[in-house]
């Protein structure tokens, strides 16, 4: 299967890699997916006292676009409100990345995993 | 070094220069390009010896009758001949048929078709070395048993079945025996004397020769009828009408005489290239070889690295070419069916690997392949969620997966 050069690109140079301490109050948590469906996304977000959102990491087990979709949210995420945040759609994932219809289920898994880290939050933080 | 690598000789081998040399000979008007059924001129004659030549270098690689071999256009359509031919020749004597879960899709696919058609079929669950034993046979054999199915090199994992007791117990049950043998050709020794096999199938672009040639043994002694699936001039006696592919059915030839002289030579070479391999990524953490140990081909080697996913694993080995389960599934997201006839777990067929190493493979490819697998391995652990669970202990097992 032929992947797209984003896709490649965010594949080879994935960005915000990595984790946060997961006990900081700032971060929240959002994994979504699992095993052995072949994809789980980790999307952890650093929210400041603001509520912006101004540091994000990602681990991902998964294919390519699982990655790619994961790596591009993490930079869409930074610098938007919650609010924001929760408003990225999958399809805008699977636009920008020329995601073929087979790897559509990759955008729909990063948006998922926005939403599960901003449910966390709110959740830590008392709704 | 030249890249990428190709390690994927299980999905189809290059055709071997001295099996192309000889192919073009038969096909412009300088060459011998007649047709083989011609009777009436010398073009047909001269295509007709060349086919025959063909037929008994093929016959002589697996010790069997010349008149025993049968032209298709590949192991698929002899899968589907052999199965569909034996069973529809002997519905009187019942219609149930086994095969094992871990056959190739042409095996598998052919019994669902006889299942919609009123067959009854078995598929026996392999033990988790990929072997089925005699004595499973057995058990699910009954009175209106008539045709067993079993390949005897699996595509995905190399292991190879104990044709020889399945077959004895075939014989002494009066069942037709079928071995799809296109994995097997040419990588160990295959004799059809001694076998208690009635129908094997064959592929010409496994063994160095060309796609869309096959063969099909069909046993004379004793003798297996077949009803035809292909009809038309009445070629191959009857079993399988249509032009011969001259061109084809030599170069297949040339490629099984080759595998004859040389298969020896190339089973011990390609042994220590796979032992190379092996010993070059066990010591990595979580590192896994499917399938028996003892009773495989040299030539496919199938790997799991648990907490990391095939397919980035593929594209992280992008100058290698290998492939996660067999090409004809390959396109799919399902992990392999094999694995999962093994009894492994989703993501542990998620994260398998099938090298497959053959003639043109050398020491620098492997050496090359380890290094990049350890990079690969290494990167994407990195970035796994699943591996940072299991250094943290965490069984994946017991957490709660959001799945989707």
């Amino acid at each position: 299967m032929a992947y797209s050069n984003k896709v490649i690109d965010h594949y080879e140079n994935p960005r915000n890699v990595g984790s946060f301490d997961k006990d900081d109050a700032s971060v929240a948590t959002g994994m979504v997916g699992a095993p052995a469906c072949g994809d789980v996304m980790k999307l952890q977000i650093k929210v400041n006292a603001e509520g912006i959102i101004e540091d994000a990491k990602f681990k991902t087990y998964g294919c390519g676009s699982a990655i790619a979709s994961s790596s591009l949210v993490t930079e869409w995420v930074k610098g938007k409100s919650l609010d924001e945040a929760q408003q990225i759609k999958n399809t805008d994932i699977a636009q920008e990345l020329a995601l073929p219809p087979v790897k559509i289920h990759c955008s729909i898994l990063a948006e998922d995993a926005i939403k599960a880290a901003i449910a966390d939050y709110k959740q830590k933080h008392g709704g | 070094m030249k890249l990428p690598i190709y390690l994927d000789y299980a999905a189809t081998t290059p055709v071997d220069a001295r099996v192309a040399e000889k192919m073009m000979q038969f096909l412009t008007m300088d060459g011998e390009f007649g047709n083989p059924a011609s009777r009436s001129h010398r073009f047909g004659w001269q295509a007709e010896e060349a086919v025959e030549i063909a037929r008994s270098q093929i016959a002589e690689l697996v010790n069997a009758d010349p008149r025993e071999i049968v032209f298709t256009s590949g192991a698929t359509e002899s899968n589907n001949l052999a199965i569909k031919g034996a069973a529809d020749f002997y519905r009187k004597k019942g219609k149930h048929l086994i095969t094992v879960k871990t056959e190739h899709k042409a095996t598998l696919d052919t019994m669902r078709q006889l299942e919609r058609e009123g067959y009854e079929v078995t598929y026996l669950e392999p033990q988790t070395d990929g072997l089925i034993t005699v004595a499973m046979l057995e058990a699910a054999i009954r009175p209106d048993t008539s045709v067993v199915s079993v390949m005897f090199v699996n595509n995905e994992i190399g292991v190879v079945q104990d044709i020889a007791a399945i077959g004895e117990l075939c014989r002494s049950k009066g069942i037709i025996f079928h071995v799809d043998a296109a994995q097997a050709a040419g990588k160990l020794d295959i004799d059809l004397q001694a076998l208690k096999v009635d129908l094997m199938s064959f592929s010409g672009h496994k063994a160095y020769g060309p796609k869309g040639i096959g063969a099909l043994f069909v046993r004379r002694k004793p003798r297996i009828r077949l009803e035809a699936q292909m009809h038309g001039g009445g070629h191959e006696r009857g079993m399988r009408s249509g032009t011969l592919p001259t061109h084809q059915i030599v170069a297949m030839g040339e490629a099984f005489r080759l595998a004859k002289l040389e298969m020896h030579d190339e089973i011990k070479r390609i042994t220590a290239l796979r032992d190379r391999l092996i010993n070059g990524v066990k010591d990595i953490e979580q590192v896994f070889l499917n399938g028996n140990r003892e009773h495989r081909v040299p030539h496919i080697t199938n790997i799991s690295f648990n907490y990391v996913e095939g397919e980035s694993l593929i594209m992280a080995l992008k100058d290698i070419a290998v492939s996660s389960g067999s090409a004809c599934t390959s396109a799919s997201l399902e992990p392999s069916y094999v694995l999962r006839a093994l009894g492994m777990s989703d993501e542990l067929a998620h994260s398998s690997i099938r090298f497959s190493i053959g003639r043109y493979t050398t020491e620098a490819q492997i050496d090359h392949t380890i290094k990049i697998v350890h990079q690969a391995i290494e990167k994407l652990r990195a970035m796994s969620p699943l591996w940072d669970m299991y250094k943290d202990g965490v069984d994946l097992n017991t957490v709660a997966w959001v799945a989707h």
